[in-house]
């Protein structure tokens, strides 16, 4: 029987005579989803089983000012929960990097960055974008915390096996699209159910080009299509990408010969197959209040089609037929687990370099972990991203969700690099707009959305025209 | 957790679809560390629009792909201090309903006519042992995994049924280790 990727990591991880309990290589723990499950366990005499397979960090409610040590907090509430995190990994053993450790940051910016995330390996999180995880060849996927009580006490779960969808995609991505523009424009295609009860992997030349951290931002949004997991399988880049010294200290002496083996085989068959037109996508804008409502730059608000609709117009104080590039900005945020890795803020500093974010718009670039805000500033980036009017922060989710100090005002307009656009996640009555790093520093600096395909990317040459 | 056989009452009616977890319940009430008490602050922010009403009844009738978004379990959480016991919908986000049957509130899954004809119906009985939803006129039988039905008849802890295969775990770790494969990284073993 050729065997899907999903099947065989499915497989290797299946516990007991009747398989039905799913045995977990790697569980990521933060402060918000975890205090309940920790007092579960007190509550029961229930010890961790494996904190050797268990690491947490403290990311959500982390401010991003530079405030290093948990008691500095202002926020009480806040506060609270990142000690108790701090007090729970203590008595239960697990290694913690929480505010001021040079490894704290995001948990699924960390998990591949310090080497945990690696191929064929089964990784679950109290957070659903842990599919980012699955751009390694992992399975991994999002749980509440009930379910992180259970495998913090079991280091297993019960899981009956979902079905599998591939998504592949054909032709090559085009001048100035992203890899977010890419999920982006699938989401729109499918629908934010369209992948539910799934596993997707993603396949197709126009992934497998697409580096490491493209990858990353890919899967991170799988959940945003409603799939339970996003994986690609495993090849050099991602080999070269896990080996690459010093930065990832968990990785192997050398490539186990099992990582080769992770792929499906060539006529595996999936219970969905969806294709995608990667040549077709232009860079996205979300219009409305779901990561499905989304159109190209070039284009205009659509005219609705339904009460949902409609009411997601209404909310984000938007009349059909605007072109996007009419839509003016409050705000800018560059960061998150989807797009607030090195390469992300590379990408957006090249917009930026040499030219001024638009007066009346504040933006802020928020690296997604101590780690990567450590090499752009080795790099200069900072510099780039200061001297052109941005607002350089310390590692956190950020605007992402406002559970810490950035959040937008009510009203305000915000173009963002995360990977929801609901109602109020920004901030209450916050209108957000998802895009690529790119579009969000274009947009910073033009004061409204910008199609980066018509921009002259040099701005020496701009201002000699 | 509370067994469950029957849930028989009025129902509530939220006609919207692709309902996420940040509406049930947002995000600045993730910061307590309580597991109780969140019935208060659901759906915080619709709450407040005018024409909002949302009684407190047993059942939940709501649109397609319920419960999107965050794995918040906040979000059942809230629901159930707010006293629904059963939630029905033509579809649900695949985290949310796992997290429901976590904590015994029961997601339902029903085609999107038997849905609209408990709303206009206004009261139900969602038998879970017959794995069927009867209202006046009317009848649908849903689907459940075996497992999950017979924790919830039971009211039974998950975490303890694992813990009593605890043998069957050490055993598979133990084969993992002596595979001569590579055992993946260890946390602990970070400097
Ligand atoms: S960056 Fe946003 S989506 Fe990612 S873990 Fe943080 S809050 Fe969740």
């Amino acid at each position: 029987m050729p065997k899907t990727l999903l099947d065989k990591i499915w497989e290797r991880h299946q516990v007991g005579a009747d398989g039905s309990l799913l045995y977990i290589d790697l569980h990521l723990v933060h402060e918000v989803t975890s205090p309940q499950a920790f007092d579960g366990l007190r509550m029961h005499g229930r010890t961790v089983r494996r904190p050797d397979r268990t690491l947490a960090t403290a990311d959500h409610n982390v401010p991003t000012d530079g405030t290093t040590t948990t008691a500095r907090i202002r926020d009480e509430l806040s506060r609270v929960q990142v000690q108790t995190l701090e007090r729970n990994c203590a008595e239960f053993g697990i290694p913690l990097y929480s505010l001021g450790s040079p490894r704290q940051g995001i948990v699924h910016v960390i998990g591949p960055e310090l080497g945990l995330t690696q191929p064929g390996m089964t990784i679950v999180c109290g957070d659903s974008h842990t599919a980012t995880h699955g751009a390694l060849g992992a399975l991994a996927f999002g749980i509440g915390t009930s379910e992180v009580e259970h495998v913090l006490a079991t280091q297993c779960l019960v899981q009956s096996k979902p079905k599998s969808m591939r998504i592949r995609y054909e032709g090559a991505l085009g001048f100035g699209v992203t890899a977010k523009d890419l999920i982006l424009a699938t989401i729109g295609q499918i629908g934010v159910d369209g992948a539910v009860g799934h596993v997707v992997e993603y396949a197709g030349t126009a992934i497998e080009s697409l580096s490491m951290e493209q990858r990353m931002t890919v899967c991170n949004m799988t959940i945003e299509g409603g799939g339970r997991a996003g994986m690609i399988a495993p090849d050099e880049t991602t080999f070269e990408w896990i080996m690459s010294p010093p930065t990832r200290p968990a990785a192997p002496p050398a490539v186990p010969d099992e990582w080769h083996e992770l792929r499906s085989d060539p006529d595996a068959t999936f219970d969905r197959e969806v294709v995608v037109d990667a040549a077709a996508v232009s860079p996205m804008v979300t219009w409305g209040t779901n990561p499905g409502m989304v159109v190209s730059v070039d284009g205009a608000v659509p005219a609705p089609s339904s009460e949902q609709d409609e009411r997601a117009l209404h909310y984000m104080g938007l009349e059909a037929g605007t072109p996007i590039e009419q839509l003016r900005l409050d705000r800018v945020f560059i960061g998150s687990c989807t797009n607030g890795r090195i390469g992300d803020l590379r990408a957006a500093a090249s917009v930026a370099r040499g030219r001024r974010v638009a007066d009346g718009v504040y933006a802020m670039v928020v690296p997604g972990s101590a780690q990567v805000k450590a090499q752009a500033e080795a790099e200069g980036l900072d510099e780039i991203f200061r001297a052109a009017g941005f607002d350089w922060r310390g590692a956190g989710c950020s605007m992402c969700l406002g559970m810490n100090p950035d959040i937008a005002a009510s009203g305000e307009r915000v173009a963002s690099t995360s990977n929801r656009n609901f109602e109020g996640r920004q901030g209450r009555g916050a209108r957000s707009h998802l895009v690529s790093p790119q579009m969000a520093a274009a947009a910073a600096i033009a004061g409204h959305f910008v199609d980066i395909r018509s921009w002259d990317l040099d701005p020496q040459q701009e201002a000699a025209a | 957790m509370r067994a469950i056989e029957t849930i028989t009452g009025r129902v509530s009616v939220l006609d919207r679809d692709d309902i996420d977890t940040d509406q049930i319940i947002p995000k600045q009430f993730l910061k307590r560390v309580e597991r109780t008490g969140f019935g208060e602050f659901l759906f915080y922010d619709w709450a407040r629009e005018p024409g909002w009403e949302l009684p407190k009844n047993p059942v939940l009738v709501a649109g397609r792909n319920f419960g999107c978004g965050s794995s918040r379990e906040h979000a059942p959480w809230a629901l159930e201090d707010y006293g629904f016991q059963a939630i029905i919908a033509p579809s649900f986000a695949d985290i949310f309903r796992n997290n429901c049957t976590k904590i015994g509130l029961l997601p339902v899954q029903l085609s999107a006519e038997a849905c609209r004809a408990i709303a206009e119906a206004g009261e139900c009985q969602v038998d879970l042992a017959g794995q069927e939803v009867r209202w006046p006129g009317g009848a649908e039988a849903f689907a459940i995994d075996p497992d999950t039905k017979q924790r919830l008849l039971n009211g039974l802890d998950e975490i303890g049924l694992t813990l009593a295969q605890s043998d069957a775990i050490a055993a598979y770790e133990a084969a993992r280790e002596q595979s001569g494969g590579w055992a993946g990284p260890q946390t602990t073993a970070l400097a």
